[in-house]
C-alpha cells in the first residue's frame, strides 16, 4: 500500500516539478529580497534588527509551528488556531484571578489552558469532519463564531456566573473583564529566566529551548505511525480510508494537537508581550501564524519546521523594517504598515488561489481523461 | 407541538426560525423596557434601506454557481471610489448620488470580470479563495487611498494635506438625500422612503433579469453546470456575468449604504463588510445554491431589525461592555457557519 502511495506521488511530482521548485523556492527567495531591500531602506542599525528578530521569533515560532500537522493531515490551513489562542487567554486570566506571578504562575497557566484547548480542538474537529474539503473557509468562520462567544463570557459572565470581585480586571459594573488586562506580573518569566547576550543580542535560552523541544516532539510524531497516518489521510483521504484509517478520528487528533500547541503558543507570545487585549488579542493570530509560515514557501498541502522557522523569520523581519522603509521612502510609516498587512493577506490569497488552481486543474484532467 | 417545530424549521430553515423567535423576544423586552417603539421602527427601516442592495448582491453570485460573494469588499471598494470622484468632482445632492452610482459600474463591470475569470479557475475553492483575496484588495487599497491623488480638503488629511481620511463626512455632499427622497412622517418618525423604494426597484430589477435568457441560462449553469453545458450554456461565462453583477450591485450598494449612514468608511472599513450581506442573505433562507428576491428581503429585514432593535434593548440592560456588537458577530458568523456545515462535505 505504502509503495503504492509513493509511486503515485512519484508521479505527481514529475509531473509539476516545475510547479514544485516555484512554489517551495520562489516565495522564500522573493521574501528574502523583499526584506533585503527593506531593511537597506529602513537605515536601521542591524543590533537593533537582530534584537528585534530574536525576540520575535521566540515568541511567535511556537503559533506558527502548531499549524504544521493539520496541513500534514489534509486539512490544510488551520484557521481555526485562534480557538486554540483563547484557551491560552483562558489560562491567562484563570492565574490572573488566582494571581498567580513568575514562572509558576506561567507553567499553572499553561496547564489551565490545556483541558480547555483539548475540548475546543474536539469540537473544531467536530465541525470539520462535517465540512470536509471545506475546512479553511469553516475555520476561519468558527474562528470569527468562536470569538464572539469567547466575548459574551468574559462580557457577561465574569461576576455573574463566575464569581470574581477583582476590581483591578472586572468592569466598574461588577460584570466583565476589562478590555485590556496587565500581565506584568508574569512578563519574560520565560524569556528571562536564562538570557545570553552575545555581541549586544540578547537571547531567551529557555523559550528556544521549549521551541526546539516542540521542534524534536513534531519530528518525532511524523515519525510514528500516527504521523504516517497524517501523511496517508493528506496524500488521499479516500485511499487512507480504505486502507483502514479511521479518518474522522486522525482528523480529530490533528487538530486537537494543532489546538493545544496555539494555546500554549499564545500564552508564549503574551508573557513576552505583557498585556492581554482580553477581546482582541487572539483575533490576528491565525492570520500572522499562517501568512509566516506560508512566506517560508510552505502551501496548503505541504508545510516542514524548516518552512515555518525560514517563514517566521523573513515575515517578521519584513514587520520590523517596512514601516521604518516606509516613512524613508514614502514619508510616510503608515504606507509600510499597509504594506506589511498587504504582504500578509496577500501571501495567504495567492498560496490559496495557486492550491485551488492545481486542485480544480488535476480534477479537470481527469474527467477529461474518464 | 414537536411537529409543528419540525414543520417550521423544515419549511423556513433554523437560521430564519431561530432569527424570528429571537427578534420577537427582543421587541418584547423593548415594550417592557419602555423603550421609544416608533423610533425603533424607523431605525429597522433605515437599516433596511441602507443594506438592502448589498445583500441583494449575493443573489446573481449564488445563482451563478459561484457561491456566497465573501469578495464582495472588491464590489464595495469600486463604490467608495466612485463615491470619491463624485465628491472630488464638487457635486453635491441627487446629482452627486447619480453620479457616483453610474461612475461605480464601470469599476465594478472590469472588476467583475477579473474577479469572475479568477473565480473559474478555482472552481470549488470560492468561498476560501474569495474570502482572502477581497481581504487582500482591502488591503492594497489602503495604501491607494494614502497615494491616490485627491484633491478636494473635504476628504484628504487636514495635516500634512496628503492621503484620504478614514471616514469621509457626506452630510453636505449627498448624505440622505435618497433618505429623505418623498420622506414622510409616520408617528412622528420619518420614514427612509426613498432608499426603500430604490431597494425594491432595484429588486425588481434584479428579478426581472431572471427572467430573461440569460437569467435562466445563469441559474441553469449555477444548479447544474454539466446539465447546462450538455445543454449549449457557456457555464463559465455565465459564472462571470453572476459576478459582475454581483460586484455592481455592491459598488451601488455601498454609496447608497453611505448616503445612509452619512459616512464613507475608507481603508480597513470594507474588510469584514461582506460576512453580513452573506448573513442576512442566509438568515433569509437562502443557501451556497439557491437564492431568490424573497430571500433577500426577508433575511434584510430580520437580520437588520434584529441589529437595530438589539443595540437600546441590550444597551439598557447592560450598559458597559458592547454587548449588542457580540450578538451581532455571534449571530452572523453563526449563520454562516450553519450553512456551512449543511452544505456538507465533498465526500
Amino acid at each position: 500500500m505504502n509503495t503504492q502511495i509513493d509511486i503515485s506521488k512519484r508521479k505527481q511530482t514529475s509531473k509539476i516539478s516545475f510547479m514544485n521548485i516555484l512554489a517551495n523556492y520562489s516565495v522564500p527567495i522573493l521574501f528574502v529580497i523583499i526584506c533585503m531591500l527593506g531593511i537597506y531602506a529602513s537605515k536601521l542599525n542591524m543590533t537593533y534588527i537582530l534584537n528585534e528578530i530574536v525576540i520575535r521569533l521566540s515568541r511567535n515560532l511556537f503559533l506558527v509551528l502548531a499549524l504544521i500537522i493539520p496541513v500534514m493531515a489534509g486539512m490544510g490551513l488551520n484557521f481555526a488556531i485562534v480557538i486554540g489562542a483563547m484557551a491560552g487567554q483562558i489560562g491567562l486570566i484563570a492565574i490572573k484571578v488566582l494571581d498567580m506571578g513568575g514562572f509558576t504562575g506561567f507553567l499553572m497557566a499553561l496547564l489551565i489552558s490545556t483541558p480547555f484547548a483539548l475540548l475546543f480542538g474536539y469540537g473544531t474537529g467536530q465541525i470539520l469532519n462535517k465540512t470536509k474539503g471545506k475546512e479553511m473557509i469553516t475555520g476561519l468562520m468558527l474562528g470569527y463564531f468562536a470569538n464572539g462567544l469567547y466575548q459574551l463570557v468574559f462580557l457577561t459572565f465574569m461576576g455573574t456566573i463566575i464569581p470574581v470581585n477583582n476590581p483591578e480586571i472586572i468592569l466598574s459594573g461588577g460584570v466583565g473583564l476589562k478590555n485590556a488586562l496587565d500581565l506584568k506580573f508574569i512578563q519574560y518569566s520565560l524569556d528571562n529566566l536564562i538570557k545570553l547576550d552575545i555581541a549586544g543580542v540578547k537571547i531567551p535560552v529557555v523559550t528556544i529551548l521549549f521551541i526546539l523541544v516542540l521542534c524534536f516532539v513534531l519530528r518525532f510524531v511524523i515519525k510514528t505511525k500516527l504521523g504516517q497516518d497524517f501523511r496517508a489521510l493528506g496524500q488521499d483521504i479516500n485511499i487512507a480510508e480504505v486502507s483502514g484509517i479511521n479518518t474522522n478520528k486522525t482528523r480529530l487528533i490533528a487538530i486537537t494537537i494543532s489546538t493545544v500547541l496555539a494555546a500554549w503558543g499564545q500564552i508564549i507570545f503574551l508573557q513576552n508581550i505583557g498585556t492581554l487585549n482580553t477581546y482582541n488579542s487572539h483575533e490576528q493570530v491565525g492570520m500572522f501564524a499562517i501568512a509566516a509560515l506560508l512566506v517560508g514557501g510552505a502551501s496548503v498541502t505541504k508545510a516542514t519546521i524548516g518552512q515555518a522557522v525560514v517563514g517566521t523569520l523573513l515575515f517578521h523581519t519584513l514587520f520590523i523594517v517596512s514601516p521604518f522603509a516606509g516613512k524613508n521612502l514614502f514619508g510616510d510609516a503608515q504606507i509600510g504598515e499597509y504594506f506589511r498587512s498587504f504582504i500578509a493577506y496577500g501571501v495567504i490569497a495567492l498560496s490559496l488561489v495557486l492550491h485551488a488552481w492545481q486542485k480544480y486543474m488535476k480534477e479537470h484532467n481527469k474527467e477529461k481523461l474518464g | 407541538m414537536k411537529e409543528f417545530w419540525k414543520r417550521i424549521t423544515d419549511k423556513y430553515g433554523y437560521p430564519k426560525v431561530l432569527i424570528t423567535i429571537f427578534l420577537i423576544i427582543l421587541c418584547i423586552i423593548a415594550v417592557i423596557q419602555q423603550q421609544n417603539l416608533p423610533g425603533l421602527l424607523k431605525d429597522s427601516l433605515v437599516r433596511i434601506g441602507m443594506n438592502g442592495v448589498l445583500v441583494l448582491a449575493m443573489v446573481p453570485s449564488i445563482n451563478s454557481g459561484t457561491g456566497l460573494n465573501f469578495g464582495l469588499s472588491i464590489g464595495i471598494l469600486c463604490g467608495i471610489l466612485a463615491g470619491c470622484i463624485s465628491i472630488e468632482l464638487k457635486l453635491t445632492g441627487m446629482t452627486a448620488l447619480i453620479a457616483a452610482i453610474l461612475m461605480s459600474i464601470p469599476f465594478s463591470v472590469i472588476a467583475g470580470y477579473l474577479y469572475g475569470l479568477l473565480l473559474n479557475r478555482v472552481k470549488g475553492d470560492e468561498m476560501t479563495v474569495g474570502t482572502y483575496m477581497g481581504f487582500s484588495i482591502v488591503s492594497l487599497m489602503c495604501i491607494g487611498w494614502l497615494l491616490l491623488p485627491f484633491q478636494s480638503p473635504d476628504m484628504i488629511w487636514a495635516i500634512g494635506g496628503k492621503g484620504l481620511r478614514t471616514t469621509i463626512a457626506l452630510a453636505d455632499k449627498f448624505g440622505k438625500v435618497l433618505d429623505d427622497f418623498l420622506s414622510f412622517n409616520v408617528l412622528g418618525e420619518p420614514v427612509p422612503t426613498g432608499s426603500l423604494l430604490f431597494f425594491g426597484l432595484m429588486c425588481v430589477i434584479v428579478w426581472l433579469f431572471f427572467k430573461t435568457k440569460t437569467g435562466v441560462a445563469m441559474i441553469a449553469a449555477g444548479d447544474n453546470a454539466k446539465f447546462a453545458a450538455a445543454n449549449g450554456i457557456n457555464v463559465n461565462q455565465q459564472r462571470v456575468i453572476g459576478t459582475i453583477l454581483s460586484m455592481v450591485l455592491g459598488g451601488i450598494g455601498i454609496v447608497i449604504y453611505a448616503q445612509s449612514f452619512g459616512f464613507f468608511q475608507l481603508y480597513t472599513g470594507p474588510l469584514m463588510m461582506p460576512f453580513m450581506a452573506v448573513s442576512a442573505v442566509l438568515i433569509g433562507g437562502a443557501s451556497a445554491k439557491k437564492a431568490n428576491i424573497a430571500n433577500v428581503v426577508s433575511g434584510t429585514t430580520l437580520f437588520f431589525a434584529l441589529l437595530a432593535i438589539s443595540l437600546p434593548v441590550i444597551n439598557k440592560m447592560m450598559p458597559e461592555g458592547n454587548l449588542s456588537e457580540v450578538i451581532r458577530i455571534i449571530v452572523t458568523y453563526g449563520v454562516i457557519l450553519y450553512a456551512l456545515t449543511k452544505v456538507g462535505g465533498d465526500n
